[in-house]
């Protein structure tokens, strides 16, 4: 359903390759540190041109995320280019109040966790199952539950938008309900996928082992195999948070009513509805926007180490 | 732990007592010995696998993929051929088969044919220069030591943030005496970028580019770590410049890369529905940046015509799969 999903499902062909190629390496060990002296080497003639595209990227990308908090201090609208530096004079906290005083941005934080939590709850606890199962165990219709976890990231989105809404909404009437809003996303079938390439990467032996030694299933995967694949499931549920956290569509179809809605719905709302009646609407909406906002970058900025090309490059390995 | 010998011991001690299948109801993890398996390796296989408890781990998943995922899909081809409407629930109604009935009032209304359009215009800024910049950002970022971290993070920062809070300080930047007017003076477009019917597509577009391109980079970086490094030193011992290099060996090996890029693009584009609703105030000025998913909430949702609705995402997707193979082709090159 988002991007990333269909991204592990256009990786088929490579996956088998993938497989033969790290028979017992660890997740833990991949990493950068792998790669040779002659990397260094051409690294060192990185020239003036490539600096200066970095740096002009660097602020491309973060420069509206300064603008989005200098703008929501401001006690008016300073669009000039002046207005990108902090003017001691026009500095107030008033915007958030008066964003707070029209959505109450704490229940839309609590609702946004409340969904984004349900979801990786769902996706953690029932990925790890079929993960491990499609990895290390060997059973009737393997290949058929395989088969279809790639299928499904195939599935657009926009084709069960509606027969979603006809069954979630009207024939179950689950409006208005946080599962009405996690059912669509319960499972993401990406963080399954990344699963079941880490427990692969485990060596199989370690599990014949242990059944040979009469432990059950469950208690494998509880004390064997997902102590070595922690790693694994920070980089899952950093990639299962994107979804439910910035999802827009979907709450904003099952949700009409504010108190349960998600932070993202309720500032689009606001945007659409509400922002023209303001006295400072662009100070308020901003000021929204980096509370929407923050929780996501200081996650992504604390956990970075996980979301590095490596970890994603097991689900998306081109 | 301790070796189960009470009832592993029958079974592994005689490899032709018990049948398959009983073999695998009486202990729920049957116990393989290498050397067993050695034996007779077709009696260990029973009915459901040598862990059948596998099917009790991988049920919730199956059900939920069935039940939420792929019935749905079904549902949705079939709301698509019948004169479908919202009714309470459990209240039986006549649903008359209609044959293409929806399909034709899709592709004949003007709006339709407007927003695909519109995406038309979105895809050919959209990919080239998602394409193009994430490579070339990629390939910068996958050669520099110093700040690597903090040029990493910088460009997947806007992908990892909700679309509506960045919508938010874009409208700001791009609003008639907004930031960037103000840079350009008097080359500032009138009506301003977001309310001018021939470029507020093309905002959307670069807007969707910045977005998502920190994502594209990550897939790209992935890449980059499969090009040994051999290529680019018997490249430059032959004296190829770094654009040569770049040209005739970055280039053609990140090309399965480059497919899936273009693709994940297009999708993301056909997706479009946030932004519109946002940035142009529902697809404005006058229907110019109107996105197929955009008519789907407003035909089915808010003018309670999912059949119609239904139809135009099944052409949706037809045609994204159209796209997609015609780009697999173009891109792909001749191995494919």
């Amino acid at each position: 359903m988002s991007v990333i999903d269909a991204a592990t499902a256009a990786n088929n062909d490579n996956e088998k390759n993938d497989d033969a190629g790290q028979p017992g390496a660890f997740p833990s060990t991949r990493g950068g540190s792998s790669r040779g002296g002659s990397t260094v080497e051409k690294r060192r003639n990185l020239g003036i041109g490539s600096s200066v595209l970095l740096a002009v990227g660097a602020f491309v990308f973060l420069f509206p995320f300064y603008y989005m908090f200098i703008g929501s201090l401001q006690t008016a609208p300073d669009t000039s280019v002046a207005g990108a530096f902090p003017n001691p004079a026009n500095l107030t906290g008033e915007n958030y109040a008066n964003i707070n005083g029209s959505i109450d941005l704490l229940k839309g934080l609590v609702n946004s966790g409340i969904f984004t939590g349900g979801v990786i709850l769902f996706t953690v606890v029932f990925g790890l199952l079929v993960g491990y199962a499609l990895a290390q165990m060997h059973f009737r219709g393997k290949g058929f539950v395989f088969g279809m976890m790639l299928l499904v990231q195939m599935i657009p989105f926009q084709l069960l938008l509606i027969p979603l809404y006809v069954m979630i909404v009207r024939d179950y009437g689950l409006a208005d309900s946080y599962i009405g809003m996690i059912l669509p996303f319960a499972i993401n079938s990406t963080a399954v996928f990344v699963f079941r390439q880490y427990f692969m990467q485990l060596p199989s032996t370690l599990f014949e082992a242990a059944r040979i030694d009469g432990a059950s299933e469950l208690r494998i995967l509880w004390q064997i195999a997902i102590p070595l694949v922690r790693p694994a499931i920070v980089t899952a549920i950093l990639l299962t948070f994107i979804g439910p956290w910035n999802e827009f569509l979907w709450p904003f179809l099952v949700t009409k009513d504010s108190a349960i809605q998600p932070l993202a719905v309720s500032l689009a709302n606001y945007i659409s509805n509400v922002a023209a009646t303001a006295s400072n609407p662009f100070g308020a909406i901003l000021a929204g926007a980096c509370v929407l906002a923050a929780p996501a970058i200081a996650l992504f900025i604390f956990f970075q180490r996980q979301f590095i090309s490596t970890n994603i490059g097991s689900s998306v390995k081109g | 732990m301790s070796l189960r010998s009470s009832d592993g011991g029958p079974e592994a001690g005689s490899p032709a007592a018990g049948s398959p299948a009983t073999g695998s109801v009486a202990t729920g993890a049957p116990v393989g010995r290498t050397a067993d398996q050695r034996l007779a390796p077709r009696k260990r296989k029973n009915l459901l696998g040598r862990q059948p408890l596998g099917l009790l781990f991988s049920a919730p998943y199956v059900i939920y993929v069935l039940a939420v995922l792929a019935y749905p899909l079904g549902y949705a081809v079939y709301i698509s051929f019948h004169d479908f409407f919202f009714t309470a629930p459990r209240v039986k109604v006549d649903r008359p088969f209609v044959g293409l009935d929806n399909y034709i009032t899709v592709l004949s209304d003007p709006a339709v044919q407007r927003s695909f359009a519109n995406i038309g215009v979105f895809l050919v800024i959209n990919v080239p220069l998602t394409v193009g910049l994430s490579l070339v950002l990629a390939n910068a970022l996958n050669r520099v030591t110093k700040l690597r971290t903090f040029f990493r993070v910088s460009y997947y920062v806007p992908y990892v943030t909700a679309s509506v809070a960045v919508v938010g300080v874009w409208l700001f930047l791009f609003q008639q005496n907004g930031l960037v007017n103000a840079l350009l003076g008097p080359l500032a477009p009138n009506p301003s970028w977001l309310t001018n019917s021939w470029l507020a597509m093309p905002t959307v577009a670069l807007y969707v580019t910045w977005k998502q391109l920190g994502f594209f980079i990550l897939l790209y970086l992935a890449a980059l770590q499969n090009i040994p490094d051999e290529l680019y030193e018997s490249a430059s011992v032959d004296g190829g410049n770094k654009w040569v290099q770049f040209w005739n060996i970055t280039v053609p090996g990140v090309r399965s890369a480059s497919v899936l890029v273009t693709l994940l693009a297009t999708i993301t584009g056909a997706n479009l529905f946030t932004e519109p609703y946002l940035l142009t105030g529902g697809g404005g000025p006058d229907g110019a940046s109107t996105s197929p998913v955009f008519l789907m909430y407003q035909k089915g949702i808010l003018q309670g015509n999912p059949d119609v609705a239904a139809a135009l995402g099944v052409v949706l997707v037809i045609g994204v799969l159209l796209i997609a193979l015609i780009q697999k082709r173009l891109v792909g090159g001749k191995e494919d």
